[in-house]
């Protein structure tokens, strides 16, 4: 048999149906009797209702407010952190709306077709108010409200100071404006829900593709008032979930209640206008940072203001200040440095909630340190990397506690940054942008490093009071009569591969063909309670839990594994999926075959747990595994048009022991995808009244084959000291870094022309504007530009 | 996004068109390779009580080939361009724009006149058809007719359709040996829409040199006697004679502002005319 156990690279058990076209979405589910919904949604960010008509012909398909009141309460997700604002979010609008696409009327009838002309038929009357629509204007006294009872338009304000002031006497001191644009996150399958009352079970069954089933029956009995019971929540295959199909949202609740109110299945659909105007917002971050720094390039100090746009709600479960309030905590990325102060602000504004997007405040957070690194190198005349190795963590250091207390479990940053430098000719592209390209292009070169912190837990989330907080992580591991295998986990999968990565830790343990293990999740009801797939968890949670679940039941089959061979217990080992004795071995297969079928020839002594096994895991120490990558970039920037092209793209990743380096292969290219869109493409635009630019994916632009290069991939593999086997979590990374390395590598391009770029997505139009704008400031003062940018 | 209910009606001749278009009493839409016309419909930017399925008349999808043009029906798809099972009259200049068109899952089934008649101004083939000198022949009640392709498009969005009427054919002229010819297109990814077209033909056998700037708020602006930015046709590199600030006047005389989206146009412009080499 092939290595299947963890390190293997076992082929994805999930391609057989994916590949073929076989999988089982939400829209894919069809119950007898099933009606659709369309949505009456507000076409204005900011309004009061003032008159809901509807036609009287069709008053029995339109449900509003005043129809669900009695029934739900609103969405609230409250942070326990000091001074945070409640907002609560109407399941149904009622007196005002406070974004584009918030929920007005729920329209149903046997096709979705129909149902949008039933939508199209209801008038609404508003009276508009001015909107909230840029982040900083909100904190203006005379800006408009989002929430009149909170006084001003933000949900939490946090600060940290660390010593700033011993950094003012550093002899290099400079100030950047950063930002990065609103985006959408963008799973290829939308949100959807299809809601049914099961008679027999007296229960609400909602299937709903999502990463959180467990969470969102939370969710769903506080708005619902339903005891959980009552509830069932399945999620079928995920087609991409990024955060977004974490979120409880007022749709899922408004299905519940009319499938209990109608009696018949009722499905939502979203389809992409809905998706990208009224659903899956993340990322938009500002910052004002200062970076103080020796002349050697030795980082002395780090100060910001950092706003997130956090739009009109707080969603459920993360809340709206999870996203600014991180910032705080993870700007020092992997640097080592003495002097910090961060104030942040979750602001609210007449958009859709922001929501954690792969790699969540990280990317933001690390496009902006590493724009200041660069600064810092050319400031110092340095080499970027070098400024980089002056100031990573040191191997020597770990485990390293840094500034703002984040632990760092290991690792061996700076070599990372070398082996990812051994990938590219430096010297070789220094000599050819000297030289210059014959099509007048212009090389640059970029590097980014980040951390990343996954499988936070219990002692990190306790602090956010937050309305999820994840404790051990359970599963079951279960023998069938036949001496198969099932996994049970309240984790579900929305692409991470766990069908075969969490069988090969099961097998790694037990010696079962991953052929004959079975992971068995996306259920409430089948499954033990979990905080679901987030935070680049499922592999240390999921996969510790089913490990230590699977070790406890090798002790069962040993056990009974011993009677058969009637021997002690003490003098048995498991080997190769049988238990093996003194002088003679017996399969697993046999052993369930026992104790399922004939029991009569165990004796009465027997563990009565017989084979099946649930328990939970939680690493030594909680504070989270600490994976983290280089990523360089070569880029070719046209500077009459302003294209970018990607000419090369290393990522040197470490995430400790890898359950299969296959599928973290496929982790990265798929974050990487991510990261290059929210570096070159992705941005929703609002305009003054709060109204979303882009409705259409030919106004979103969304990387494409084409356009994502296939990167130099290099693993290292240092071990996480706290978890089972010393894996980290990595899911996330892909998506961190590559701002930041296409940001420095178009701002080394652009050097020469005395321009960079600050924002994204950095756009033809940005690069021409950037440049522009230093031709006109050169002329403007040249004597001062002799060696560089602009400040 | 579903379309509003409608009637669909898919005849086999022009003439059963023009008799279902005529019917003012309903809002009537012709749809051919639908690539564009779909998208509206599902997101009831059109609601027509009617859409005429223009796929099933055989005299649309055929081309034919004559000594100083070819005729081209109008649902001839950008994939029979681009694979050449229509015979190209253009040195290549037809195949490779066809090969740029959106994604191959569009070019199977957009079509010529459907393009033509949607009329967005970052559409491929506004900008080479009226560079080649092409013209298209509308069919209606009273006959037939026929508009140079820059005069099609009267702005964004909108053909010189008259009530009844319908695109038949496109007539491309055939290109001497003497033509060289080039495009350029200014986009942000791979089949996305155009933000500057450059469009290049010259022939000077035919004495005959068209400089088109596309891609812009409205119809393509049509440099009919390019001579001003390239001299006679006949040099080796035209570029070395191509006049920058002679096509950003150009370009601001038809009320383009933003400095560099006139800056893009003129580089995608100048970029097409270093691409016409002697063949």
């Amino acid at each position: 048999m092939a290595k299947q156990g963890v390190g293997a690279s076992v082929p994805r058990k999930e391609d057989d149906r994916f590949l073929r076209g076989r999988g089982e979405y939400v829209g894919d589910i069809r119950l007898p009797g099933m009606r659709d919904v369309a949505f009456v949604r507000s076409p204005l960010a900011h309004a009061r209702i003032k008159d809901i008509r509807i036609p009287a012909h069709l008053r029995g398909s339109v449900f509003i407010a005043s129809d669900i009141a009695a029934d739900t309460r609103p969405i609230r997700a409250v942070s326990g952190l000091p001074g945070f604002k409640p907002s609560d979010q109407p399941i149904l609008a009622f007196e005002k709306v406070r974004q584009v696409g918030e929920l007005i009327a729920m329209c149903v009838a046997d096709t979705r077709a129909e149902a949008e002309d039933i939508a199209a038929a209801v008038e609404v009357d508003f009276e508009e108010l001015p909107a909230v629509h840029d982040m900083l204007l909100a904190r203006r006294p005379d800006s408009a409200l989002v929430h009149e009872e909170w006084g001003d338009n933000v949900f939490l304000e946090t600060f940290v100071d660390i010593n700033m002031e011993a950094a003012y006497d550093a002899p290099i001191k400079i100030t950047r404006e950063i930002s990065t644009a609103r985006q959408s996150m963008a799973p290829m399958e939308g949100r959807g829900t299809v809601a049914v009352w099961h008679k027999r079970m007296d229960q609400l069954v909602l299937y709903t593709g999502n990463q959180q089933p467990h969470i969102v029956r939370n969710g769903l009995s506080e708005c619902l008032n339903l005891e959980q019971l009552k509830i069932r929540i399945v999620s079928p295959d995920v087609g991409g979930g990024f955060g977004y199909k974490g979120i409880v949202l007022t749709e899922d609740v408004c299905l519940g209640w009319l499938a209990m109110r109608c009696g018949y299945p009722v499905r939502w659909i979203e389809d992409r206008r809905e998706h990208l105007t009224a659903g899956a917002n993340c990322r938009e971050h500002h910052y004002n940072i200062t970076v103080y720094a020796d002349r050697d390039g030795k980082l002395r100090g780090v100060e910001c203001e950092a706003s997130v746009d956090s739009g009109a709600y707080s969603s459920y479960p993360f809340s709206a200040c999870l996203e600014a309030a991180q910032i705080a905590s993870i700007l020092p990325g992997p640097y080592d440095f003495p002097s910090y102060r961060c104030r942040t602000w979750s602001v609210s504004t007449n958009k859709c909630p922001i929501l954690p997007y792969r790699g969540v405040a990280r990317t933001g957070v690390c496009y902006a340190i590493e724009l200041m690194m660069d600064a810092i190198a050319h400031e110092c005349g340095l080499e970027p990397y070098e400024v980089r190795l002056k100031n990573l963590v040191r191997p020597e250091q770990m485990p390293f506690d840094n500034i703002t207390k984040k632990h760092f479990d290991s690792g061996n940053y700076p070599e990372s940054l070398r082996q990812a430098l051994a990938k590219i000719d430096l010297a070789g592209l220094r000599a050819r942008q000297k030289k210059g390209e014959p099509d007048g292009r212009l090389i640059g070169v970029g590097l980014s490093v980040y951390c990343e912190q996954g499988a936070h837990g219990t002692s990190v989330y306790a602090g956010w009071g937050i309305p999820m907080v994840p404790g051990h992580e359970q599963a079951t591991a279960r023998m069938t009569p036949d001496g198969g295998l099932e996994l049970r986990i309240g984790a579900h999968s929305h692409g991470q591969s766990m069908e075969t990565t969490l069988p090969q830790v099961a097998h790694e343990i037990l010696g079962i063909d991953v052929a004959r293990i079975k992971l068995v999740h996306g259920d409430t009801e089948y499954t033990p309670y979990s905080t679901g797939s987030w935070g680049s968890r499922c592999a240390v949670m999921s996969g510790g839990a089913v490990a230590t679940a699977s070790r406890e039941l090798a002790k069962l089959v040993k056990g009974i594994g011993a009677h058969l061979l009637q021997t002690e217990v003490e003098s048995v080992k498991l080997e190769n999926g049988a238990v093996v004795g003194p002088s003679n071995s017996v399969k697993i297969d046999e052993i369930a075959h026992t104790w399922y079928r004939r029991p009569q020839d165990l004796p009465a002594t027997v563990d009565p747990r017989g084979l099946e096994v649930t328990i939970g895991y939680k690493p030594a120490r909680d504070s989270g595994t600490f994976s983290y990558a280089t990523h360089i970039a070569v880029v070719a920037v046209d500077p009459e048009l302003g294209d970018i092209e990607l000419i090369d793209y290393v990522v040197v990743e470490d995430g400790g022991q890898l359950i299969n380096p296959m599928v973290v292969d496929g982790q990265i290219y798929g974050g990487l995808a991510q990261g290059i869109g929210t570096a070159m493409y992705e941005e929703m635009n609002f305009d003054t009244s709060g109204q979303p630019l882009a409705s259409t994916f030919a106004d979103y632009l969304l990387p494409g084959p084409t356009e994502v290069p296939a990167p130099k991939l290099g693993h290292m593999e240092t071990l996480a000291p706290y978890t089972e086997f010393g894996v980290k979590g990595i899911g996330e990374g892909g998506a961190i870094a590559p701002p930041g390395a296409i940001g420095n590598a178009v701002n080394d391009a652009l050097r020469p022309l005395g321009a960079q770029v600050l924002h994204t997505p950095m756009t033809p139009r940005r690069v021409l504007e950037a440049i522009r704008a230093a031709a006109g400031s050169r002329k403007a003062k040249a004597p001062e530009l002799a060696e560089g940018l602009p400040a | 996004m579903k379309p509003v209910n409608f009637d669909y009606a898919r005849p086999d001749a022009v003439d059963a068109v023009i008799r279902l278009i005529a019917d003012d009493s309903r809002t009537v839409k012709m749809m051919a390779g639908s690539q564009s016309l779909g998208p509206m419909l599902n997101l009831r930017l059109v609601q027509p009580d009617l859409i005429v399925d223009l796929t099933g008349i055989e005299e649309l999808r055929c081309f034919s080939d004559g000594a100083d043009e070819i005729s081209i029906g109008a649902c001839v798809t950008h994939a029979d361009i681009e694979d050449l099972r229509v015979t190209d009259v253009t040195r290549g200049a037809l195949p490779t724009v066809a090969n740029g068109i959106a994604y191959r899952a569009v070019r199977n089934r957009g079509t010529i006149g459907g393009s033509l008649t949607h009329a967005d101004p970052s559409a491929d083939w506004h900008s080479i058809l009226a560079a080649v000198g092409a013209k298209v022949v509308l069919r209606g009640p009273a006959g037939e007719r026929t508009v140079a392709v820059e005069d099609y498009m009267v702005g964004a969005l909108e053909a010189d359709l008259r009530p009844g009427e319908v695109l038949v054919r496109v007539m491309v002229p055939r290109l001497s040996k003497s033509a060289r010819w080039g495009y350029y297109k200014s986009c942000r990814k791979t089949g996305e829409f155009a933000h500057a077209i450059g469009a290049f033909v010259t022939d000077p056998d035919r004495g005959i040199s068209r400089a088109v700037i596309g891609a812009t708020e409205s119809r393509p602006i049509v440099i009919a006697k390019a001579g001003n930015v390239i001299g006679d046709g006949r040099a080796p590199r035209l570029s070395d004679s191509f006049d920058g600030g002679a096509v950003d006047e150009i370009l601001e005389k038809a009320g383009m502002v933003d400095p560099l989206d006139k800056q893009t146009h003129v580089v995608a412009l100048r970029r097409a005319i270093e691409q016409a080499r002697p063949q």
